[in-house]
C-alpha cells in the first residue's frame, strides 16, 4: 500500500504544479500593456477596410467575447474554471481555432522530433560515455566519445545554424527547411515519408549533437566510479567474460542516475526544440508558440506553456514511479 | 599430501608517479591440499597484492614482473587470457576484501551465482545450475530463499557468506579470502570463519586467509606466513609461530599481541614501515631490527628451512644441515 500512498502524493504534486504553472502563465503576459485583439484589428485597419469607430466597436465586441473587459480576478477565475473543464480557450490570433486544436495540430511534429532525438541521444551518449569509462575497451572505441564531449555546451540552435549553412546550403545534402517539399500535398506514400524524413535530418542532428556530449560526460564520470566498485572487481574474479561484466555489472548500475537525468532532459529539450523548430520552419509546437509570443496571443501562450509544464512534470512522476523497477533498493 | 599450490619467485611492481614500488619481491610459498595458511603483515606489506597476483588480477599501474603460480600442476602465469578466465573460480578463487560491496546491487543473488557457473560450464541445464547454487547457499548456512533476494536485503555476515558460496561454486583447489571478517562484529566473525573452515573440509581445497587479527585467524589455520615489505619473513606452524617465533619481525608481532601477562603494556614495533619506493638494502627490516648485523645491510636473506622446520628469511639462522 506504500505504493498507493506514493502514487497519491505524486498526483497531488502534479495538481499543485498545474495550478502554479497556470497561475504564473496567466499573470506574466498581463504585465505587458499590449492587447492582442487591438493589435490584430489595428493591423487590419491599417491595410484599409474599416473606419476607426468601426474598429473600436469590433475591438469592444471581441474583448467581450474573450472576456478581456472583465476585471482581472474574474478573468483568472474563469480561466481556472475552464482549465478544470480541459478548455484552454480560443486563439485570439487564429480565431476561431481553439488552443487545444493548435496544440493538436502541432504536437505530433514536436513529439516525433524531440522524443526520437532525445532517446537516440540518450542511447548514443550513454554507450559512448560508458565505453570511454571502461578500461578494457579498445582505445579507438573509447576515443569516439572525445569529439562529442567537445561539442557539449554548444547550444543546439548554433549547431542548427551551422548545419543548415554547411550541410544544407553549401553541400545541399539536406533540404533547408519546412516539414516537406514545397508543392507536395501530404499523402501516405513511401516517397512522401522519405521526404518528411529528409526534412527532419538537420533538425534532428542539431538536437542530437547538442545533447550527446552531456550524456557522454555524465556517463563517463559515473562509469569511472562504477568500474572500480567492488562488485565489478568481484565479477572479474568470477571469471566472467568482459562483455557480461560490462552489461550486467557496470552499465546497469551506471545507468541508474542517468535515467533520472533523462526525465529532466525531456523537460529541458523543449526549449532547444522550440528554437530549432524555428530555425528550420517546422510546424511544431515551437513555431506556434513563437508566433503566439510575437502577437501576444495570451491564451495560446498559456495553453502551450501549461501543456509543456504539465507534460514535463508528468514524465518526471512517471520516471519516479518506474525507477524502482530498475533499482531494487528503492522498491517500496 | 599432494602439493596444490606452489608460488615461485612472484614479483609485482607498481609504476607510480613517484617511482617504482616493489610491492612483491620474490615470494615463494607451497601449500598442500587441505592446508590452511594465515597471511599476516602490517597494512601495505603486500598481502592483497600477492593474492591479486595469484589471480592474475593486478591492474595498472601494477605489473607482474615474473614468477610462477602453479595450481594443480598448471602454471597460471603461462595460461592465455581465455584460459585464465576459466581458471578463475574453477581452479583458484578470491573472496575479496570488502565483501560488503562485492555483490551487484541491481541483480538478484541467484543471477550472480548462475552467471558465474555459466561462464565456466555451458552444458548444464538451467535447473541443474540452480540446484548447484541452492546447495552452495545451504553449505554456507543460508536459506534457499536467498537465491531470490537482493544484496540490500542481506546483513553483512550474510553477504560475506554469499561471497563464500560463490567462491566454492566450482570447487576450486585454492581459496584466498582477503580479510573476510574485517567489517563484521565479533560473533559474526567467528561464524564466518567456521563457515570457511567447514566448506574447506567439504571440498578439500587449500585456503589462504589474509587478515590482521592474528588471534582470531590462528584458531582456524594450520600455518602462518608473516609478510614484511613485499617479502615473506617467516612461514611456520601456528604452534611454532606463537611459542617460538624465529624472525625478529615475527617476534615483535607476537609480543605486541595482547595477553594476560602483558596486559596494559603495549609493545609496538619501533620504527616505521619502509616506503616501497626506497626499500632498505639487504634485509628490508634491518633499520628496525634489534639484532641487525653487517651482513644484513648488504645481503638479502633467503627464505629457508631452519632447524625445527620453520621457514625463515633472516641471517641469524643457519641453514638446516
Ligand atoms: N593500484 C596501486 N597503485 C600503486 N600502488 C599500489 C597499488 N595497490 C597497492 N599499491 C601499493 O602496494 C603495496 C601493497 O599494497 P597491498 O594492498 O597489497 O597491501 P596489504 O598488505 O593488502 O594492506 P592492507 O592490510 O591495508 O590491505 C602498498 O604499499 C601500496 O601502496
Ligand atoms: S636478517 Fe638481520 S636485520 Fe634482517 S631480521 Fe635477521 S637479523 Fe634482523
Ligand atoms: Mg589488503
Amino acid at each position: 500500500m506504500a505504493f498507493a500512498r506514493l502514487l497519491i502524493r505524486r498526483l497531488l504534486f502534479l495538481l499543485v504544479v498545474i495550478w502554479a504553472a497556470s497561475t504564473i502563465t496567466f499573470f506574466v503576459p498581463r504585465l505587458s500593456p499590449r492587447n492582442p485583439v487591438r493589435e490584430r484589428f489595428a493591423a487590419l485597419a491599417r491595410s484599409g477596410g474599416f473606419s476607426p469607430t468601426d474598429l473600436e466597436k469590433i475591438i469592444a465586441a471581441y474583448n467581450t467575447k474573450f472576456g478581456f473587459d472583465k476585471p482581472l480576478w474574474r478573468q483568472y477565475t474563469d480561466y481556472v474554471g475552464s482549465l478544470a473543464r480541459l478548455d484552454l480557450g480560443l486563439s485570439a490570433n487564429q480565431y476561431p481555432k481553439t488552443v487545444i486544436q493548435l496544440i493538436q495540430e502541432s504536437l505530433p511534429w514536436t513529439i516525433t522530433l524531440l522524443l526520437t532525438t532525445t532517446i537516440l541521444s540518450f542511447i548514443i551518449g550513454n554507450l559512448l560515455g560508458a565505453v570511454a569509462a571502461w578500461p578494457r575497451a579498445p582505445n579507438w572505441l573509447r576515443s569516439i566519445a572525445t569529439p562529442f564531449m567537445l561539442l557539449q555546451g554548444v547550444p543546439p540552435i548554433i549547431l542548427a545554424v551551422l548545419l543548415l549553412f554547411f550541410l544544407g546550403f553549401k553541400l545541399k545534402l539536406a533540404p533547408l527547411g519546412g516539414a516537406y517539399s514545397i508543392g507536395v500535398i501530404p499523402h501516405f506514400s513511401a516517397t512522401f515519408v522519405w521526404d518528411l524524413f529528409k526534412h527532419q535530418i538537420l533538425p534532428a542532428l542539431s538536437l542530437i549533437f547538442g545533447s550527446v556530449g552531456g550524456w557522454v560526460l555524465s556517463m563517463r564520470g559515473m562509469g569511472v566510479t562504477i568500474q572500480g566498485e567492488d562488485y565489478v572487481i568481484f565479477a572479474e574474479h568470477k571469471g566472467l567474460h568482459g562483455f557480461t561484466i560490462f552489461r550486467d555489472y557496470f552499465l546497469r548500475n551506471a545507468l541508474l542516475p542517468q535515467v533520472t537525468g533523462l526525465a529532466l532532459a525531456l523537460g529541458s529539450v523543449i526549449t532547444s526544440g522550440i528554437l530549432v523548430e524555428g530555425v528550420f520552419g517546422l510546424p511544431g509546437l515551437g513555431s506556434v508558440l513563437g508566433a503566439a509570443i510575437q502577437s501576444n496571443d495570451f491564451l495560446v501562450i498559456y495553453g502551450i506553456v501549461l501543456f509543456i509544464t504539465v507534460s514535463v512534470a508528468t514524465m518526471m512522476v512517471i520516471v519516479e514511479l518506474l525507477y524502482p523497477l530498475l533499482d531494487p533498493r528503492i522498491r517500496v | 599430501m599432494t602439493t596444490v599450490l606452489q608460488v615461485n619467485n612472484l614479483q609485482v611492481t607498481y609504476y607510480t608517479d613517484s617511482g617504482r614500488a616493489r610491492a612483491l619481491d620474490g615470494v615463494n610459498l607451497t601449500l598442500n591440499s587441505g592446508e590452511k595458511l594465515g597471511l599476516v603483515g602490517e597494512s601495505g606489506s603486500g598481502k592483497s597484492t600477492m593474492a591479486l597476483a595469484m589471480m592474475r588480477m593486478i591492474k595498472l599501474p601494477g605489473r607482474i614482473e615474473g614468477g610462477q603460480v602453479i595450481v594443480d600442476g598448471n602454471d597460471l602465469m603461462a595460461l592465455s587470457e581465455e584460459e585464465m578466465l576459466n581458471a578463475r573460480l574453477s581452479e583458484i578463487t578470491y573472496i575479496p576484501q570488502g565483501a560488503m560491496n562485492s555483490l551487484n546491487p541491481v541483480m538478484r543473488i541467484g543471477a550472480q551465482m548462475v552467471d558465474a557457473i555459466k561462464a565456466h560450464d555451458s552444458k548444464s541445464s538451467k535447473s541443474a545450475i540452480e540446484e548447484r547454487c541452492m546447495e552452495a547457499l545451504e553449505s554456507v548456512d543460508l536459506g534457499r530463499n536467498v537465491f531470490r533476494m537482493f544484496a540490500h536485503e542481506l546483513s553483512g555476515g550474510m553477504k560475506q557468506r554469499v561471497c563464500i558460496a560463490i567462491g566454492i561454486l566450482l570447487k576450486p583447489s585454492v581459496i584466498i579470502a582477503d580479510e573476510p571478517t574485517s567489517a563484521l562484529d565479533v560473533v559474526t566473525q567467528r561464524q564466518v570463519m567456521e563457515t570457511i573452515d567447514r566448506v574447506q573440509k567439504d571440498i578439500g581445497c587449500a585456503v589462504i586467509l589474509i587478515g590482521h587479527d592474528m588471534g582470531l585467524m590462528c584458531q582456524f589455520v594450520d600455518k602462518v606466513a608473516v609478510m614484511y615489505a613485499g617479502r615473506l619473513a617467516e612461514v611456520s606452524t601456528v604452534r611454532q609461530m606463537f611459542s617460538d617465533p624465529k624472525h625478529p619481525y615475527a617476534q615483535a608481532l607476537i609480543s605486541s599481541l595482547p595477553s594476560l601477562e602483558n596486559k596494559g603494556v603495549f609493545h609496538g614495533i619501533p620504527g616505521l614501515a619502509p616506503s616501497l619506493l626506497r626499500l632498505p638494502s639487504g634485509c628490508t627490516f634491518h633499520p628496525r631490527c634489534p639484532h641487525v648485523m653487517e651482513v644484513c645491510k648488504t645481503t638479502v636473506p633467503a627464505l629457508r628451512t631452519v632447524p625445527g622446520g620453520a621457514q625463515v628469511a633472516c641471517h641469524l639462522y643457519p641453514e638446516k644441515a
